[in-house]
Protein backbone atom coordinates (compact mmCIF):
# COMPACT_ATOMS: atom_id res chain seq x y z
CA UNK A 1 0.00 0.00 0.00
CA UNK A 2 2.81 2.58 1.24
CA UNK A 3 4.23 1.44 -1.75
CA UNK A 4 1.76 1.54 -4.06
CA UNK A 5 1.10 5.43 -3.26
CA UNK A 6 4.71 5.97 -3.26
CA UNK A 7 5.16 10.12 -3.03
CA UNK A 8 5.87 10.46 -6.61
CA UNK A 9 2.85 9.16 -7.69
CA UNK A 10 0.71 11.38 -5.35
CA UNK A 11 2.93 14.62 -5.95
CA UNK A 12 2.33 14.11 -9.77
CA UNK A 13 -1.42 13.23 -9.77
CA UNK A 14 -1.72 16.47 -7.79
CA UNK A 15 0.48 18.66 -9.69
CA UNK A 16 1.29 16.82 -13.42
CA UNK A 17 3.97 18.65 -14.43
CA UNK A 18 3.60 18.02 -18.59
CA UNK A 19 -0.34 18.45 -18.41
CA UNK A 20 -2.09 20.24 -21.04
CA UNK A 21 -2.46 20.42 -24.99
CA UNK A 22 0.31 21.43 -27.55
CA UNK A 23 -1.20 23.22 -30.67
CA UNK A 24 0.30 22.80 -32.96
CA UNK A 25 1.09 19.25 -32.75
CA UNK A 26 2.27 16.39 -34.82
CA UNK A 27 0.62 13.39 -32.94
CA UNK A 28 -2.38 13.88 -31.24
CA UNK A 29 -4.37 10.70 -30.14
CA UNK A 30 -7.01 10.08 -27.09
CA UNK A 31 -8.63 6.67 -25.53
CA UNK A 32 -10.53 5.47 -22.92
CA UNK A 33 -10.28 2.59 -20.41
CA UNK A 34 -13.97 1.22 -20.76
CA UNK A 35 -13.58 -0.50 -17.40
CA UNK A 36 -13.28 2.77 -15.44
CA UNK A 37 -13.98 5.67 -17.87
CA UNK A 38 -10.10 6.42 -17.50
CA UNK A 39 -9.33 8.93 -20.35
CA UNK A 40 -6.37 10.36 -21.85
CA UNK A 41 -5.46 12.25 -24.58
CA UNK A 42 -1.45 13.03 -25.73
CA UNK A 43 -0.06 15.61 -28.14
CA UNK A 44 3.68 15.41 -28.95
CA UNK A 45 5.68 17.86 -31.53
CA UNK A 46 8.49 16.21 -33.02
CA UNK A 47 11.61 17.76 -35.29
CA UNK A 48 12.46 17.03 -38.89
CA UNK A 49 14.79 14.49 -37.39
CA UNK A 50 11.10 12.65 -35.48
CA UNK A 51 12.71 13.66 -31.54
CA UNK A 52 10.62 14.40 -29.57
CA UNK A 53 10.64 17.73 -28.71
CA UNK A 54 7.58 18.70 -27.10
CA UNK A 55 4.80 16.64 -25.24
CA UNK A 56 1.76 16.60 -23.08
CA UNK A 57 -1.32 14.72 -21.57
CA UNK A 58 -5.04 15.35 -20.42
CA UNK A 59 -7.70 13.72 -19.37
CA UNK A 60 -8.98 12.06 -16.14
CA UNK A 61 -8.83 9.67 -13.79
CA UNK A 62 -7.33 7.49 -10.79
CA UNK A 63 -3.90 8.58 -9.46
CA UNK A 64 -2.02 5.43 -11.00
CA UNK A 65 -3.32 6.18 -14.51
CA UNK A 66 -2.75 10.16 -14.52
CA UNK A 67 0.58 10.32 -12.76
CA UNK A 68 1.71 7.51 -14.89
CA UNK A 69 1.20 9.72 -17.61
CA UNK A 70 2.97 12.24 -16.73
CA UNK A 71 6.01 10.65 -15.90
CA UNK A 72 5.74 9.02 -19.24
CA UNK A 73 5.49 12.09 -21.37
CA UNK A 74 8.53 13.11 -19.36
CA UNK A 75 10.25 10.31 -20.05
CA UNK A 76 9.65 10.40 -24.17
CA UNK A 77 11.54 14.32 -24.18
CA UNK A 78 14.40 13.86 -26.60
CA UNK A 79 13.34 10.32 -28.11
CA UNK A 80 12.81 9.15 -31.27
CA UNK A 81 9.49 7.97 -32.50
CA UNK A 82 11.04 4.78 -33.60
CA UNK A 83 12.17 4.73 -29.44
CA UNK A 84 8.86 5.45 -28.28
CA UNK A 85 7.35 3.08 -30.43
CA UNK A 86 9.49 0.30 -28.58
CA UNK A 87 8.46 1.19 -25.32
CA UNK A 88 7.00 -1.55 -23.22
CA UNK A 89 4.64 -2.13 -19.80
CA UNK A 90 8.05 -2.71 -18.33
CA UNK A 91 8.95 0.88 -19.15
CA UNK A 92 5.97 2.10 -17.06
CA UNK A 93 6.36 -0.26 -14.66
CA UNK A 94 10.34 1.14 -13.92
CA UNK A 95 9.09 4.83 -14.03
CA UNK A 96 6.28 4.30 -11.48
CA UNK A 97 8.88 1.81 -9.18
CA UNK A 98 5.62 -0.19 -7.67
CA UNK A 99 4.10 -3.53 -8.47
CA UNK A 100 0.66 -3.28 -9.90
CA UNK A 101 -2.31 -5.60 -9.51
CA UNK A 102 -3.77 -6.75 -13.28
CA UNK A 103 -6.76 -4.06 -12.83
CA UNK A 104 -4.68 -1.14 -11.79
CA UNK A 105 -2.05 -2.51 -14.69
CA UNK A 106 -4.71 -1.24 -16.67
CA UNK A 107 -4.91 2.27 -15.30
CA UNK A 108 -1.25 2.74 -15.35
CA UNK A 109 -0.65 1.37 -19.06
CA UNK A 110 -3.38 3.41 -20.80
CA UNK A 111 -1.10 6.39 -21.57
CA UNK A 112 1.50 4.37 -23.53
CA UNK A 113 -1.43 2.38 -25.15
CA UNK A 114 -2.89 6.11 -26.18
CA UNK A 115 1.15 7.24 -26.82
CA UNK A 116 1.75 4.45 -28.88
CA UNK A 117 -1.35 4.12 -30.87
CA UNK A 118 -0.37 8.15 -31.86
CA UNK A 119 3.36 7.62 -32.71
CA UNK A 120 1.92 4.11 -34.66
CA UNK A 121 -0.98 6.58 -36.48
CA UNK A 122 -3.20 4.10 -35.57
CA UNK A 123 -6.96 4.54 -35.97
CA UNK A 124 -9.02 4.74 -33.38
CA UNK A 125 -10.60 1.04 -34.03
CA UNK A 126 -7.12 -0.07 -33.81
CA UNK A 127 -5.85 0.07 -30.79
CA UNK A 128 -5.50 -2.74 -28.86
CA UNK A 129 -3.98 -4.29 -25.73
CA UNK A 130 -1.24 -6.40 -27.56
CA UNK A 131 0.06 -2.36 -28.17
CA UNK A 132 1.41 -2.27 -24.30
CA UNK A 133 2.37 -6.34 -24.32
CA UNK B 1 -32.43 -22.23 13.00
CA UNK B 2 -35.02 -19.73 14.84
CA UNK B 3 -35.82 -16.85 14.01
CA UNK B 4 -33.93 -13.76 14.65
CA UNK B 5 -36.08 -11.32 15.31
CA UNK B 6 -35.09 -8.27 15.57
CA UNK B 7 -31.82 -9.31 13.80
CA UNK B 8 -29.18 -10.95 16.27
CA UNK B 9 -26.35 -9.52 14.19
CA UNK B 10 -23.17 -11.06 16.12
CA UNK B 11 -25.23 -14.47 16.01
CA UNK B 12 -25.95 -14.59 12.00
CA UNK B 13 -22.60 -13.66 11.09
CA UNK B 14 -21.22 -17.13 11.82
CA UNK B 15 -23.64 -18.20 9.86
CA UNK B 16 -20.77 -16.50 6.81
CA UNK B 17 -17.87 -18.29 6.94
CA UNK B 18 -16.34 -15.91 4.49
CA UNK B 19 -16.51 -13.08 6.98
CA UNK B 20 -14.04 -14.49 9.21
CA UNK B 21 -11.18 -14.39 6.45
CA UNK B 22 -8.19 -11.88 6.26
CA UNK B 23 -7.07 -9.88 4.25
CA UNK B 24 -3.45 -9.06 2.58
CA UNK B 25 -0.09 -9.30 4.36
CA UNK B 26 -1.42 -7.49 7.43
CA UNK B 27 -4.00 -9.96 8.09
CA UNK B 28 -6.42 -7.31 8.68
CA UNK B 29 -10.09 -8.45 8.82
CA UNK B 30 -12.79 -8.15 6.17
CA UNK B 31 -15.20 -5.51 6.25
CA UNK B 32 -17.08 -6.55 3.40
CA UNK B 33 -18.94 -3.19 2.33
CA UNK B 34 -19.91 -4.62 -1.09
CA UNK B 35 -23.48 -6.62 -1.00
CA UNK B 36 -24.80 -4.37 -3.84
CA UNK B 37 -22.59 -6.31 -5.97
CA UNK B 38 -23.21 -9.44 -4.68
CA UNK B 39 -24.03 -10.82 -0.98
CA UNK B 40 -21.72 -13.09 0.81
CA UNK B 41 -24.02 -16.63 1.27
CA UNK B 42 -24.58 -18.25 4.48
CA UNK B 43 -23.74 -22.43 5.12
CA UNK B 44 -27.34 -23.04 4.69
CA UNK B 45 -26.51 -22.40 0.73
CA UNK B 46 -23.33 -23.27 0.83
CA UNK B 47 -24.16 -26.73 2.25
CA UNK B 48 -27.34 -27.43 0.42
CA UNK B 49 -25.83 -27.11 -2.90
CA UNK B 50 -22.85 -28.98 -1.41
CA UNK B 51 -25.04 -31.53 -0.47
CA UNK B 52 -27.24 -31.93 -3.22
CA UNK B 53 -23.70 -32.89 -5.59
CA UNK B 54 -22.55 -35.11 -2.37
CA UNK B 55 -25.96 -37.11 -2.74
CA UNK B 56 -28.46 -36.24 -4.90
CA UNK B 57 -27.02 -35.14 -8.43
CA UNK B 58 -29.42 -35.78 -11.66
CA UNK B 59 -30.44 -34.63 -14.35
CA UNK B 60 -34.34 -33.43 -13.44
CA UNK B 61 -37.62 -34.33 -14.74
CA UNK B 62 -38.50 -37.67 -17.03
CA UNK B 63 -36.01 -39.30 -15.02
CA UNK B 64 -37.52 -42.22 -13.20
CA UNK B 65 -34.33 -43.62 -10.78
CA UNK B 66 -34.01 -41.91 -7.23
CA UNK B 67 -31.00 -39.53 -7.67
CA UNK B 68 -33.50 -38.12 -10.83
CA UNK B 69 -36.52 -38.15 -8.95
CA UNK B 70 -35.01 -36.37 -5.54
CA UNK B 71 -33.05 -34.35 -7.90
CA UNK B 72 -36.59 -32.61 -9.49
CA UNK B 73 -38.24 -32.55 -5.84
CA UNK B 74 -35.39 -30.44 -4.74
CA UNK B 75 -34.99 -28.40 -7.72
CA UNK B 76 -39.06 -27.74 -7.79
CA UNK B 77 -38.46 -26.97 -3.77
CA UNK B 78 -36.38 -24.90 -4.85
CA UNK B 79 -38.67 -22.51 -6.97
CA UNK B 80 -41.53 -23.06 -4.05
CA UNK B 81 -39.02 -21.19 -1.35
CA UNK B 82 -38.14 -18.57 -4.00
CA UNK B 83 -42.19 -18.04 -4.94
CA UNK B 84 -42.88 -18.28 -1.40
CA UNK B 85 -40.34 -15.14 -0.57
CA UNK B 86 -42.36 -13.18 -2.87
CA UNK B 87 -45.77 -14.44 -2.43
CA UNK B 88 -46.30 -15.96 -5.81
CA UNK B 89 -47.32 -19.08 -6.84
CA UNK B 90 -44.34 -21.57 -8.18
CA UNK B 91 -46.00 -21.80 -11.51
CA UNK B 92 -44.99 -17.80 -11.85
CA UNK B 93 -41.45 -18.46 -10.92
CA UNK B 94 -39.50 -18.83 -13.75
CA UNK B 95 -35.65 -19.89 -13.92
CA UNK B 96 -33.34 -17.96 -15.45
CA UNK B 97 -29.63 -17.05 -15.16
CA UNK B 98 -29.97 -13.62 -13.42
CA UNK B 99 -31.98 -10.50 -13.49
CA UNK B 100 -30.49 -9.46 -16.39
CA UNK B 101 -31.77 -12.67 -18.53
CA UNK B 102 -34.88 -12.11 -16.48
CA UNK B 103 -35.24 -8.91 -18.48
CA UNK B 104 -34.43 -9.74 -21.76
CA UNK B 105 -36.78 -12.71 -21.33
CA UNK B 106 -39.50 -10.21 -20.97
CA UNK B 107 -38.09 -8.16 -24.00
CA UNK B 108 -37.73 -10.64 -26.55
CA UNK B 109 -40.70 -12.68 -25.62
CA UNK B 110 -43.66 -10.24 -24.16
CA UNK B 111 -42.35 -7.08 -25.77
CA UNK B 112 -41.55 -8.40 -29.05
CA UNK B 113 -44.81 -9.93 -29.13
CA UNK B 114 -46.77 -6.87 -28.22
CA UNK B 115 -45.00 -3.85 -29.45
CA UNK B 116 -45.00 -2.17 -32.36
CA UNK B 117 -43.11 0.65 -34.08
CA UNK B 118 -44.03 3.97 -31.98
CA UNK B 119 -45.10 2.09 -29.09
CA UNK B 120 -44.20 3.59 -26.03
CA UNK B 121 -41.72 2.01 -22.78
CA UNK B 122 -41.32 4.32 -19.67
CA UNK B 123 -37.78 3.84 -17.83
CA UNK B 124 -35.81 5.77 -15.71
CA UNK B 125 -33.25 7.87 -15.45
CA UNK B 126 -31.42 5.63 -12.61
CA UNK B 127 -31.59 2.21 -14.16
CA UNK B 128 -28.91 -0.09 -14.19
CA UNK B 129 -27.89 -1.21 -18.02
CA UNK B 130 -29.55 -4.63 -17.46
CA UNK B 131 -32.76 -2.60 -17.94
CA UNK B 132 -31.50 0.16 -20.42
CA UNK B 133 -29.56 -1.57 -23.16
CA UNK B 134 -32.49 -4.05 -23.67
CA UNK B 135 -34.86 -1.65 -24.64
CA UNK B 136 -32.71 0.39 -26.43
CA UNK B 137 -32.02 -2.46 -28.58
CA UNK B 138 -35.44 -2.79 -28.77
CA UNK B 139 -35.69 0.49 -29.87
CA UNK B 140 -33.14 0.21 -32.72
CA UNK B 141 -34.69 -2.59 -33.76
CA UNK B 142 -38.83 -1.99 -33.66
CA UNK B 143 -39.17 1.82 -33.59
CA UNK B 144 -40.32 1.45 -30.28
CA UNK B 145 -40.08 4.91 -28.24
CA UNK B 146 -38.25 5.29 -24.71
CA UNK B 147 -38.76 7.77 -22.14
CA UNK B 148 -37.19 8.21 -18.51
CA UNK B 149 -38.68 9.27 -15.88
CA UNK B 150 -36.30 12.02 -14.24
CA UNK B 151 -34.57 11.87 -10.83
CA UNK B 152 -35.72 15.26 -8.68
CA UNK B 153 -33.07 17.44 -6.92
CA UNK B 154 -33.37 14.81 -4.23
CA UNK B 155 -32.34 11.67 -5.78
CA UNK B 156 -36.39 10.80 -5.63
CA UNK B 157 -38.12 9.29 -8.65
CA UNK B 158 -40.32 11.95 -10.18
CA UNK B 159 -43.90 11.24 -9.51
CA UNK B 160 -45.51 14.43 -11.55
CA UNK B 161 -43.30 14.27 -14.32
CA UNK B 162 -44.13 10.08 -14.45
CA UNK B 163 -47.81 11.51 -14.55
CA UNK B 164 -47.52 13.47 -17.09
CA UNK B 165 -45.31 10.73 -19.55
CA UNK B 166 -48.70 8.61 -18.59
CA UNK B 167 -50.93 10.90 -20.70
CA UNK B 168 -48.77 9.76 -23.35
CA UNK B 169 -50.25 5.96 -23.16
CA UNK B 170 -47.24 3.69 -22.67
CA UNK B 171 -47.47 0.13 -23.30
CA UNK B 172 -44.73 -0.77 -20.84
CA UNK B 173 -43.41 0.52 -17.60
CA UNK B 174 -40.11 -0.84 -16.61
CA UNK B 175 -38.13 0.23 -13.27
CA UNK B 176 -35.91 -0.35 -10.86
CA UNK B 177 -37.42 -0.39 -7.03
CA UNK B 178 -34.33 0.36 -5.74
CA UNK B 179 -31.00 2.10 -7.28
CA UNK B 180 -28.10 -0.11 -7.01
CA UNK B 181 -26.38 3.27 -6.98
CA UNK B 182 -27.93 5.87 -5.20
CA UNK B 183 -29.92 3.23 -3.02
CA UNK B 184 -33.35 5.51 -4.14
CA UNK B 185 -36.95 3.50 -3.16
CA UNK B 186 -38.83 4.27 -5.80
CA UNK B 187 -42.70 4.07 -4.42
CA UNK B 188 -43.49 0.63 -6.98
CA UNK B 189 -47.25 0.29 -5.91
CA UNK B 190 -48.07 3.66 -6.92
CA UNK B 191 -45.89 3.74 -9.91
CA UNK B 192 -48.03 0.46 -10.82
CA UNK B 193 -51.32 1.52 -9.98
CA UNK B 194 -51.14 4.37 -11.84
CA UNK B 195 -49.11 2.58 -15.09
CA UNK B 196 -52.22 -0.04 -14.86
CA UNK B 197 -54.91 2.70 -15.14
CA UNK B 198 -53.44 3.72 -18.49
CA UNK B 199 -53.65 0.14 -19.44
CA UNK B 200 -49.40 -0.66 -19.37
CA UNK B 201 -47.97 -3.47 -18.02
CA UNK B 202 -44.98 -3.24 -15.39
CA UNK B 203 -42.13 -4.81 -15.21
CA UNK B 204 -40.14 -4.17 -11.97
CA UNK B 205 -36.52 -4.43 -11.67
CA UNK B 206 -36.26 -5.87 -8.15
CA UNK B 207 -32.54 -6.71 -8.26
CA UNK B 208 -31.61 -4.42 -5.01
CA UNK B 209 -35.35 -4.68 -3.47
CA UNK B 210 -36.06 -8.28 -3.01
CA UNK B 211 -32.73 -8.90 -1.15
CA UNK B 212 -33.29 -5.65 1.18
CA UNK B 213 -37.20 -5.01 1.81
CA UNK B 214 -40.00 -7.12 1.72
CA UNK B 215 -41.40 -7.35 -1.57
CA UNK B 216 -44.86 -9.21 -2.24
CA UNK B 217 -46.14 -9.02 -6.11
CA UNK B 218 -49.61 -9.85 -5.41
CA UNK B 219 -49.64 -5.84 -3.13
CA UNK B 220 -47.68 -4.33 -5.59
CA UNK B 221 -49.85 -5.70 -7.94
CA UNK B 222 -46.77 -6.47 -10.57
CA UNK B 223 -46.92 -7.92 -14.24
CA UNK B 224 -42.94 -8.63 -13.97
CA UNK B 225 -40.76 -8.78 -11.87
CA UNK B 226 -36.69 -9.73 -12.01
CA UNK B 227 -34.09 -10.27 -9.30
CA UNK B 228 -30.84 -12.39 -8.57
CA UNK B 229 -29.96 -14.87 -6.37
CA UNK B 230 -26.41 -13.91 -6.07
CA UNK B 231 -27.72 -10.65 -4.21
CA UNK B 232 -29.72 -12.07 -1.96
CA UNK B 233 -27.13 -14.83 -0.32
CA UNK B 234 -27.95 -17.14 -2.92
CA UNK B 235 -25.37 -18.81 -5.28
CA UNK B 236 -24.57 -16.96 -8.65
CA UNK B 237 -25.95 -17.76 -12.20
CA UNK B 238 -29.31 -18.31 -11.21
CA UNK B 239 -32.04 -15.71 -11.27
CA UNK B 240 -35.63 -15.37 -11.23
CA UNK B 241 -38.89 -13.95 -13.34
CA UNK B 242 -41.90 -13.60 -11.81
CA UNK B 243 -44.89 -13.21 -14.06
CA UNK B 244 -48.74 -12.78 -14.00
CA UNK B 245 -50.07 -16.33 -14.99
CA UNK B 246 -52.13 -14.79 -18.02
CA UNK B 247 -49.44 -12.73 -18.97
CA UNK B 248 -46.59 -16.13 -19.28
CA UNK B 249 -49.17 -18.37 -20.80
CA UNK B 250 -50.15 -15.64 -23.83
CA UNK B 251 -46.40 -15.42 -24.11
CA UNK B 252 -43.99 -17.59 -27.11
CA UNK B 253 -41.11 -19.71 -25.77
CA UNK B 254 -38.13 -17.63 -25.55
CA UNK B 255 -35.31 -20.05 -26.50
CA UNK B 256 -35.95 -23.15 -27.80
CA UNK B 257 -34.46 -26.80 -26.89
CA UNK B 258 -34.93 -29.70 -23.76
CA UNK B 259 -37.64 -29.18 -21.16
CA UNK B 260 -39.59 -26.29 -23.01
CA UNK B 261 -41.13 -28.39 -25.12
CA UNK B 262 -44.33 -30.94 -24.94
CA UNK B 263 -43.35 -33.01 -28.04
CA UNK B 264 -41.30 -32.42 -30.60
CA UNK B 265 -41.74 -33.91 -34.26
CA UNK B 266 -39.33 -33.40 -36.69
CA UNK B 267 -41.13 -30.10 -38.24
CA UNK B 268 -42.94 -28.85 -35.26
CA UNK B 269 -43.20 -28.37 -31.59
CA UNK B 270 -45.69 -27.61 -28.65
CA UNK B 271 -44.58 -26.15 -25.69
CA UNK B 272 -44.31 -26.91 -22.23
CA UNK B 273 -46.62 -25.65 -19.76
CA UNK B 274 -45.34 -21.91 -17.32
CA UNK B 275 -43.18 -22.14 -16.05
CA UNK B 276 -41.00 -24.65 -17.82
CA UNK B 277 -41.83 -23.37 -21.54
CA UNK B 278 -39.37 -20.87 -20.54
CA UNK B 279 -36.42 -23.13 -19.32
CA UNK B 280 -35.06 -24.54 -22.28
CA UNK B 281 -31.98 -26.95 -21.24
CA UNK B 282 -30.94 -28.69 -18.43
CA UNK B 283 -31.12 -25.74 -15.79
CA UNK B 284 -28.79 -24.81 -13.20
CA UNK B 285 -29.68 -27.15 -10.41
CA UNK B 286 -27.62 -26.74 -7.41
CA UNK B 287 -28.17 -23.17 -8.30
CA UNK B 288 -32.26 -23.31 -7.78
CA UNK B 289 -31.48 -25.53 -4.62
CA UNK B 290 -29.27 -22.69 -2.99
CA UNK B 291 -31.74 -20.19 -4.04
CA UNK B 292 -34.30 -21.64 -2.38
CA UNK B 293 -32.44 -22.15 0.52
CA UNK B 294 -31.32 -18.23 0.10
CA UNK B 295 -35.02 -17.52 -0.10
CA UNK B 296 -35.69 -19.30 3.44
CA UNK B 297 -32.78 -18.33 5.37
CA UNK B 298 -33.54 -14.67 4.89
CA UNK B 299 -37.33 -15.58 5.47
CA UNK B 300 -36.45 -17.28 8.46
CA UNK B 301 -34.63 -14.61 9.56
CA UNK B 302 -37.34 -12.06 8.59
CA UNK B 303 -37.85 -9.45 6.05
CA UNK B 304 -39.14 -7.03 8.14
CA UNK B 305 -35.98 -7.23 10.40
CA UNK B 306 -33.30 -7.07 7.99
CA UNK B 307 -34.77 -3.96 6.76
CA UNK B 308 -35.56 -2.39 9.94
CA UNK B 309 -31.69 -3.26 10.30
CA UNK B 310 -30.48 -1.74 7.20
CA UNK B 311 -32.22 1.25 7.92
CA UNK B 312 -30.76 2.05 11.08
CA UNK B 313 -27.59 1.43 9.48
CA UNK B 314 -28.24 3.61 6.46
CA UNK B 315 -28.50 6.02 9.04
CA UNK B 316 -25.68 5.80 10.79
CA UNK B 317 -23.55 5.10 8.12
CA UNK B 318 -24.81 8.72 6.02
CA UNK B 319 -24.75 10.47 9.24
CA UNK B 320 -21.11 9.93 9.47
CA UNK B 321 -19.92 10.11 5.72
CA UNK B 322 -21.15 13.46 5.64
CA UNK B 323 -19.62 14.37 8.50
CA UNK B 324 -16.47 14.06 6.95
CA UNK B 325 -14.71 17.08 4.73
CA UNK B 326 -15.04 16.82 1.30
CA UNK B 327 -17.18 13.77 1.03
CA UNK B 328 -20.72 14.15 -1.18
CA UNK B 329 -22.88 11.56 -0.82
CA UNK B 330 -25.09 11.19 -3.89
CA UNK B 331 -28.34 9.62 -3.33
CA UNK B 332 -31.78 10.94 -0.98
CA UNK B 333 -31.96 10.77 2.83
CA UNK B 334 -31.77 7.50 4.71
CA UNK B 335 -35.82 7.36 4.90
CA UNK B 336 -35.86 6.94 1.17
CA UNK B 337 -32.82 4.90 0.55
CA UNK B 338 -31.74 1.02 1.15
CA UNK B 339 -28.45 0.98 2.90
CA UNK B 340 -26.49 2.16 0.19
CA UNK B 341 -23.94 5.21 0.06
CA UNK B 342 -22.21 5.86 -3.09
CA UNK B 343 -19.68 9.03 -2.82
CA UNK B 344 -17.31 11.36 -4.05
CA UNK B 345 -14.30 12.96 -2.65
CA UNK B 346 -12.68 16.00 -3.23
CA UNK B 347 -9.82 15.46 -5.16
CA UNK B 348 -9.25 11.69 -5.09
CA UNK B 349 -10.60 9.25 -7.78
CA UNK B 350 -12.93 6.62 -6.67
CA UNK B 351 -10.04 3.66 -7.80
CA UNK B 352 -7.58 4.84 -5.28
CA UNK B 353 -9.98 5.28 -2.43
CA UNK B 354 -11.23 1.71 -2.93
CA UNK B 355 -7.81 0.91 -3.05
CA UNK B 356 -6.62 2.34 -0.23
CA UNK B 357 -9.33 1.19 1.90
CA UNK B 358 -8.56 -2.55 0.59
CA UNK B 359 -5.25 -2.32 2.56
CA UNK B 360 -7.31 -2.10 5.49
CA UNK B 361 -9.41 -5.38 4.55
CA UNK B 362 -12.42 -2.93 3.58
CA UNK B 363 -14.04 -4.28 0.70
CA UNK B 364 -15.75 -1.00 -1.43
CA UNK B 365 -16.67 -0.80 -4.91
CA UNK B 366 -15.24 1.75 -7.50
CA UNK B 367 -16.80 2.84 -10.66
CA UNK B 368 -20.26 3.64 -12.40
CA UNK B 369 -21.85 0.48 -10.68
CA UNK B 370 -23.15 0.00 -14.54
CA UNK B 371 -25.43 2.94 -14.36
CA UNK B 372 -23.38 5.19 -16.52
CA UNK B 373 -26.38 7.08 -17.54
CA UNK B 374 -27.14 8.24 -13.87
CA UNK B 375 -24.01 9.16 -13.56
CA UNK B 376 -23.96 11.28 -16.33
CA UNK B 377 -26.64 12.82 -15.37
CA UNK B 378 -25.13 13.89 -11.62
CA UNK B 379 -22.35 15.00 -13.71
CA UNK B 380 -19.46 12.65 -12.52
CA UNK B 381 -17.64 10.05 -13.46
CA UNK B 382 -17.61 7.37 -11.17
CA UNK B 383 -18.34 6.87 -7.19
CA UNK B 384 -17.18 4.72 -4.91
CA UNK B 385 -19.96 2.63 -3.71
CA UNK B 386 -20.19 1.25 0.10
CA UNK B 387 -22.67 -1.43 0.65
CA UNK B 388 -24.19 -2.96 3.98
CA UNK B 389 -26.45 -6.04 4.49
CA UNK B 390 -28.19 -7.64 7.29
CA UNK B 391 -24.58 -9.21 8.57
CA UNK B 392 -22.56 -5.61 8.62
CA UNK B 393 -22.20 -3.42 11.46
CA UNK B 394 -21.83 -0.54 12.87
CA UNK B 395 -18.06 -1.00 14.03
CA UNK B 396 -18.08 -1.15 10.30
CA UNK B 397 -19.26 1.61 9.16
CA UNK B 398 -16.77 3.65 11.90
CA UNK B 399 -13.19 1.34 10.86
CA UNK B 400 -14.94 2.61 6.72
CA UNK B 401 -14.72 6.32 8.25
CA UNK B 402 -11.35 5.84 9.50
CA UNK B 403 -10.13 4.29 6.75
CA UNK B 404 -11.06 7.39 4.54
CA UNK B 405 -9.31 9.80 6.50
CA UNK B 406 -6.09 7.72 5.80
CA UNK B 407 -7.41 8.24 2.11
CA UNK B 408 -7.62 12.09 2.69
CA UNK B 409 -4.52 11.87 4.53
CA UNK B 410 -2.53 9.68 2.07
CA UNK B 411 -3.46 12.55 -0.80
CA UNK B 412 -3.19 15.22 1.49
Amino acid sequence: MDDLYREVIIERYKTPHYRGHLDPHDIFFEDDNPVCGDHIEITVQTDETDVVKAAAFDGHGCSISQASADLLIESIHGKTLDEVKSLTKDDVIELLGIDLGPVRLKCALLSLKVLKAGAYGLGTEEVSDALVE
Amino acid sequence: MKPKTPLNVDLLRADFPILTREIGSANKKLIYLDSTATAQKPTDVIDAMNDFYRLNNANIHRGVHTLAEESTAMYESGREQVAALINASPREVIFTRNTTESINLVAYSWARTNLQAGDLIILTEMEHHSNLVPWQMLEAERGVRLEFVPITNDYLFDMDAYRELLKQEPKLVSFTQMSNVLGTITPAKEIIRLAHEVGAITLVDAAQSVPHLPVDVRDLDADFMAFSAHKMVGPSGIGALYGKLDLLNAMPPFMGGGDMIKTVHLRSFATNEVPYKFEAGTPAIAEAIGFGAAAAYLQNIGMDAIAAHEQEMSEYVLEHLEEIPGITVIGPSAAHKGAVASFVMDGVHPHDVAQILDADGIAVRAGHHCAQPLHEKCGIQSTTRASFYLYNTKEEVDALVEGIYKVKKIFG
